[in-house]
Order: structure tokens, then sequence, then C-alpha cells
């Protein structure tokens, strides 16, 4: 066995690394993922320049990567620094683009923004509850629907829509200002769109995309593992830097040992989180990709809500303050619990033995 | 045993349902109900409504304008409010300096501030906190130095929350570095608008204002404004941190936010079943349910042993904020992604993800971690605890 990270993918992280501190420091990310449009197009061109986005694609598909461990090179340093730009959308839309064999060039580049909107109101993250539906006439395919939770949807040049066709679920493209978008900021930071679909014209990708979209959504959940992992380690690091400093009763607090065992307990979720996560990357691809991935998406939103309740409780009323970047931490990782599938949904989904 | 309320109890129980039926304003339940912020005029309106009916300090004595009300009439108020989705009574006058006041004031002081509290006159806020004085709040360093007739104030204080609505605080100072920490802090009262004194807010987690900071430069008070005898605020702090407590136990709060959180249980849902029939997120529910129970019991027990001293309060605050923040996660858990949008961030209201009332689930989550911070974190409330058992 070798858990290495090879040369060309730590060359990659350290130079994201590099790129955060330089353009997404904790002043600047909270300028930008707190207001319209809660995305920094400089930031994002500076991060297509180094061309991030070609490590999720393999070279079959125009792109320089494509493995899970590629994801985790690439996104742990954008999680560290709560990078605020859409790249979930982009990730899923591009294993999408590429499974359908359709152009993925320009996405590639980071000059199209992409944005899958999959889930609705009631059907947040299972696709099997999807209840919109495209009909095909003469004049092509027209779908209606609502569809909820569209990450990067305020800022996205292209919508890839999941939609039933009779049975079966199919996967649709168009133009996002074809669509009737309703736009917001979340409250971890970021933007996203509830969209109304009404009889909206729409090219066809795939009629039956299913397992498709199950693979692409596997990629995102990766993606947030690797997201939740980087921000784990910078909140960790907060905690550890304040109990080892603020003092209380004559000593630092991390003299107590309450506190020592709680920080303690921490780490040891971060580390499973990184082992299983390690292990899911292994994993795409394979037979058992579903099974590990929800393995892992289960363990990580276990980990993130405990890192984000603790740092909190334990760095004191400071952490809950908007100046403080323990704060925004604790919300980014609270809220991944919820993206793609919460601890209950896939520990439900492991239990029942489908996967 | 009888865990039924007194016939006068209940009577009490039924007058004060009647009364918040005939008087609590729907624009302001609304908004307690749907988590928005409430704002000084909403609550000033609410105390004065309590007011002209003699039930804004209901414990306090009849002969300051109160009812003489026992632990288990306040605790009766607490919950219908909390159920009828009134706005909090604002503590730190009714139930934090009035108590003070009446126990350690003299005439004078009596006379002079506990009227204005019940009329509105006086929005009081509470220095305690410091930067480097939280948990460890005998640490405390904002000095008061005599000078002739009067204290010079000169220090920080944090955490103050609602202070941008008061104008006149509280606070815990350092008269003497002798002895041990405790044995130099007395209790004085300030106006903001002295001289010298600066408020800044605090922006939260949630993105939300309603704690700030207090700067003091050379403010000067009238040594008429100590309370207690100089070099004893700390058995007046001790005092005020256990009526404090006691209403951490958060039942009635709970108990409101329970019901909330069922009704939204019911209306959100996943593959054509709603989240509140879900095995697992109705167990949970359950569990948290019994829970909340169980602590209404103990804290009916404690009222009915007259009050609630130091360590079982502690009791109660642990298990009251660790309720009040489950049920908090089961809401936020219920909601899932659609409790993301950034409340006031666009969005039309008609189009939001969440159904009516859920809008809120995810700022109410973050802020509410606040519960096992404030008024001794729950790693104090612990210590007090271990020390009560094992001496």
């Amino acid at each position: 066995m070798d858990f290495s990270v090879s040369e060309d993918r730590r060359i990659l992280g350290d130079s994201l690394n590099r790129l955060m501190a330089d353009a997404c420091s904790f002043e600047a990310r909270v300028c930008a993922a707190y207001a319209e449009p809660w995305h920094d197009p400089v930031l994002w061109a500076k991060l297509s320049d180094l061309g991030v986005f070609y490590a999720f694609l393999p070279e079959a598909s125009g792109g320089v990567g494509g493995s899970g461990f590629d994801v985790l090179a690439a996104i742990e340093p954008l999680g560290r620094a709560l990078c605020p730009e859409p790249f979930l959308g982009q990730i899923i839309g591009l294993r999408l683009l590429a499974a359908v064999g359709a152009e993925t060039e320009d996405a590639l580049a980071g000059t199209t923004k992409l944005a899958v909107a999959i889930a609705e109101p009631q059907a947040p993250w299972d696709p099997r509850d999807i209840a919109t539906e495209a009909e095909k006439s003469l004049d092509g395919w027209q779908i209606s629907g609502r569809k909820s939770s569209v990450y990067g949807g305020p800022v996205a040049d292209l919508l890839l829509v999941a939609a039933r066709v009779n049975d079966r679920l199919g996967l649709f493209q168009l133009n996002a200002d074809q669509a009737a978008r309703h736009t917001y900021g979340m409250i971890d930071g970021g933007g996203a769109a509830e969209i109304t679909l009404d009889g909206t014209r729409a090219t066809c990708l795939a009629p039956d995309a299913g397992a498709m979209i199950d693979d692409a959504l596997d990629w995102g959940r990766l993606v947030l593992a690797a997201e939740a992992l980087g921000a784990m380690e910078a909140a960790f690091a907060l905690l550890v830097e304040t109990l080892k400093t603020r003092q209380q009763f004559g000593r630092p607090l991390s003299a107590f040992q309450a506190l020592q065992h709680r920080s303690v307990d921490l780490k040891i979720a971060l580390e499973e989180v990184r082992s299983i996560t390690i292990k899911a990357a292994n994993s795409m691809g394979s037979p058992d990709q579903a099974r590990c991935v929800a393995q892992m998406k289960a363990l990580v939103g276990r980990g993130c809500l405990q890192m984000a309740e603790e740092t909190i409780q334990m760095q004191g009323g400071i952490a809950m303050t908007w100046d403080y970047a323990a704060s925004h931490y604790a919300k980014r990782l609270a809220m991944i619990d919820a993206q793609l599938g919460d601890v209950s949904y896939h520990l439900t989904r492991l239990a029942g033995g489908g996967l | 045993m009888d865990l039924n309320y007194s016939p006068a109890e209940a009577a009490f129980q039924t007058e004060l349902r009647a009364f918040l039926t005939a008087n609590l304003p729907a624009e302001l339940s609304e908004k307690v109900r749907t988590g928005q912020e409430l704002r000084g005029d909403d609550y000033a309106r609410w105390h004065a409504i309590l007011s002209a009916k003699g039930w804004l300090a209901g414990t306090w004595p009849k002969d300051y304008g109160g009812q003489d009300w026992t632990p288990t009439q306040a605790h009766i108020f607490e919950e219908e409010t909390a159920l009828a989705h009134a706005p909090r009574v604002v503590p730190f006058g009714v139930k934090m300096l009035g108590p003070v006041l009446l126990k350690f004031g003299n005439a004078a002081q009596k006379a002079e501030y506990l009227p204005r509290i019940l009329d509105g006159t006086d929005w009081w806020c509470q220095g305690y906190s410091e930067p480097g004085a939280g948990s460890d709040l005998a640490s405390l360093k904002t000095r008061a130095d005599r000078d002739g007739d009067d204290y010079i104030v000169n220090g920080q204080k944090t955490w103050t929350t609602l202070g941008q609505y008061a104008n006149r605080i509280f606070c815990l100072v350092r008269t003497s570095n002798a002895g041990k920490p405790q044995e130099g802090i007395s209790f004085l009262l300030l106006d903001l608008d002295m001289d010298g004194i600066e408020m800044r807010p605090i922006r939260l987690i949630e993105g939300g204002y309603e704690v700030n900071e207090v700067f003091f430069t050379d403010v000067r008070v009238p040594a008429t404004r100590l309370v207690g005898a100089e070099n004893e605020g700390w058995t007046i702090a001790k005092y005020l941190l256990g009526h404090e407590r006691t209403n951490l136990a958060l039942t009635g709060l709970s108990l409101a936010a329970l019901g909330r959180l069922k009704a939204l249980s019911q209306q959100v849902y996943r593959g054509g079943r709603a989240i509140g029939d879900d095995p697992l997120f109705s167990v949970r529910l359950a569990e948290v349910e019994a829970e909340l129970e169980a602590l209404r019991i103990s804290n009916l027990r404690l009222l009915a042993g007259g009050g609630a001293p130091m360590e079982e309060a502690s009791m109660l605050k642990i298990r009251g904020t660790k309720i009040r923040q489950t049920i908090d996660d089961l809401a936020r858990q219920a909601l899932g992604p659609s409790a993301a949008p950034w409340p006031g961030h666009a969005l039309g209201s008609n189009l939001h993800p969440a159904p009516d009332g859920g809008e809120a689930v995810a700022s109410s989550y973050f802020n509410n971690r606040k519960l096992s911070i404030y008024g001794g974190s729950n790693e104090i409330q612990r210590n007090i605890l271990a020390k009560e058992i094992f001496g």
C-alpha cells in the first residue's frame, strides 16, 4: 500500500494553497461569499487559469486527471480557504457532460459555468423522487417542474436538468437565461437558485440518464467531503490556537482536561473523515463506489457537525462572532451535512441494503 | 404526590390564556413564531401591555408593583407566554436588576429605579463579561476608582445583549485588588449617556446584531450608584446569576419550538412522505419530547421546593440549553437543503423552499449555540455540579 500523494497532485495542491492565500483571504472571502452575485469573477478566472477544472475529467474527456484522488488534491485547499466559488456545480456538470459525450472544452477552461438542477423541494437528495417532467413534441423537448437548491445557479451559463421521461430519468441542457431563476445567498456563503420550468424548451442530452446522474452525484459528494476535510482542518487549527493562547482562571484553556479530551475527539473525527474519504476516492469507478460514498458522506456529515458545534462551544462567545473566521467555518461545516444527502439519508440507504 | 396545578394555579393559567388571546398583538406573535428579529419597540410594546395588567414583573412584591407570584406561577407564565409565541420579557431590568435592588438596594434606589423598569422609562443592559473575563468572570478588570463622591470607571465590557436599546447599564467593576479576585468587585449602576461611554455593535454568526461591546473611559459615576457595599458585588453577581439560571431551563421556549418543529415536519415531504413520518426522524423527535417532559418535572420539583439553589439551577441550564439546541438541530435536519437560504438575501418569499415558519431555521440553529455559552457556560455549570458531588 502507498498512501503518499503523487508529485503532480502535490504541486496542484500547493498552487491552489498559494492562490487561496493570495486571492481568497478571510476578508476577501467574506466580501464575495455573502453579497450578490455570491461569486468573485476574478477568483474564478484565476482558478480557471490554473487549470483546476481539468483535474476532474480523464484525458479521454479532455481533462488531465479524473480520479478520486485528483478531487481530493484540488478541493481540499478550496475548503481550507472556505472558497465560495461555485465549483460543486461545475464538477457535477462536467461529469455529466463527459458521461453523455458532450462538448466539455469551455467548461474545463472555466469560460462556461455549469449548474445542475436535479434537486426539488420534495426531492432534495434522491433522484428517484423527482417529479419534474419532460415531454417531446414536434418543437422538441419541453420541461415543466420546480427545481431547488441549484448551487451556483445565480451565475451559471448552462443548466443541466434532470427530468422524468415516462418512467426514466432524462438529462437535459438549457441556457440559464431561458429559465426563471430565483436567486439567493446561502447562510454559509455562496449562492443558489430555485428554478421554475413551465414548458421550457431544452436539449435532450440523454433520455435514460439515471445511472449517470447517480454517478455524478457521487462525484459531488466526494467534492463536499474534500471541501469538508480542508475546512475541518482549518477550523481545528483555529481551535487549538485559541485554547493555547486564551487564559482563564490563570492558565491557558488548553490546560483544562475536559477541553483537552474534547479536542482529541475532534482530531479523531477529522482523521476518521480523512480515512473514509480516501477509501471513497479510491472506490470511484468501481462497483463499490455507491456504498463507499454513502459511508463517506454519513461520516462527513457527522464529523462536520461535531467540529462546527464543538469549536464554537469550546472557544466560547468569540466563535459566535462574524468577525472571527471560526464562525464561518462552523456555518459551512454544518451546512455541508444537508448537501447531497445528510447523515440519516445515507445511513438509511446503507441500512436498506441496496448499495 | 399530586402533579396537578392547585385550583388557584389552574385558575391563573386560565386567566393568563384568556389574557393572551385578547391582548397579544398578532404582529408580535407572528414575528416570534417565524423567528423574525424583534426590535426595541416590539419589546417595549409588549412590556407596556403586561405592565398595564401588572404582570410585567409578577414575581416582584405587591408593594413594588408586582403580584407576589410563586415560582410555580412564574413557571406557568413562562410556558403560557412562550406557547402563545409572545415576545420574551427582556430580563435585564425585570428579572435581573429588579431582584437585585429588592434584595440589596437601599430605599432610595428601590424608589428611584423600580418604577422606571415597570413603566418602560428605563431599559437596562448588563455589563458583566469582559474580553478577558468570560467563564472566569471574577478576573474582570474594569476599574472603578473612588474620587470624592464619585467613582471613575475605566475598562471594557462585552456581550451586552440588546444594549443598543438600553439607556442604563449595571456593571460589575473592580474596586480593590486586595485578597481574592472575588473580594474586590462592586455592583455599580451607570447611565449610558454619561461622558466617556461608547457602545459598539458586535455582529453575530448568523449576521444579526443583538450584542455589543461597551467602552468606559474616565466615566464619572456618583457613589450613590453603588448597590450594596463596596467590594461585595460578587455576592450580588452570584445571586443574580442564580436568578438568570432559573429562567434558563427554557421549558416554555422549548415547548413552543417543539410544537413548531412538529408542524414543520408534517409540511416537508421527501419521496411522498412527510419527514415527520420518517422512522429515524420520528424516533429522534420522540426522544427529545421525552427529555423535555423530564426537564419540566425537574423544573417543577425545584420550584415546589421554593426556588432553585445554584447547583440544581446548573442542571436545569445544562439540560434546558441542550434540549433547546436539539430541537433546533432537528429542525435543521427536517428542512435539509431548504434551510440554506439566508433570510433577507434575495428570493421571493413565495418561492422559499422551506414551508411557512421555516425560513429562520438555520439562523436559529446557529444563533442558539449561544445558549450553552452565556450565563455561565455549560462547562462552568458542570464545574459547579462536580464541586457539589465531590466537594
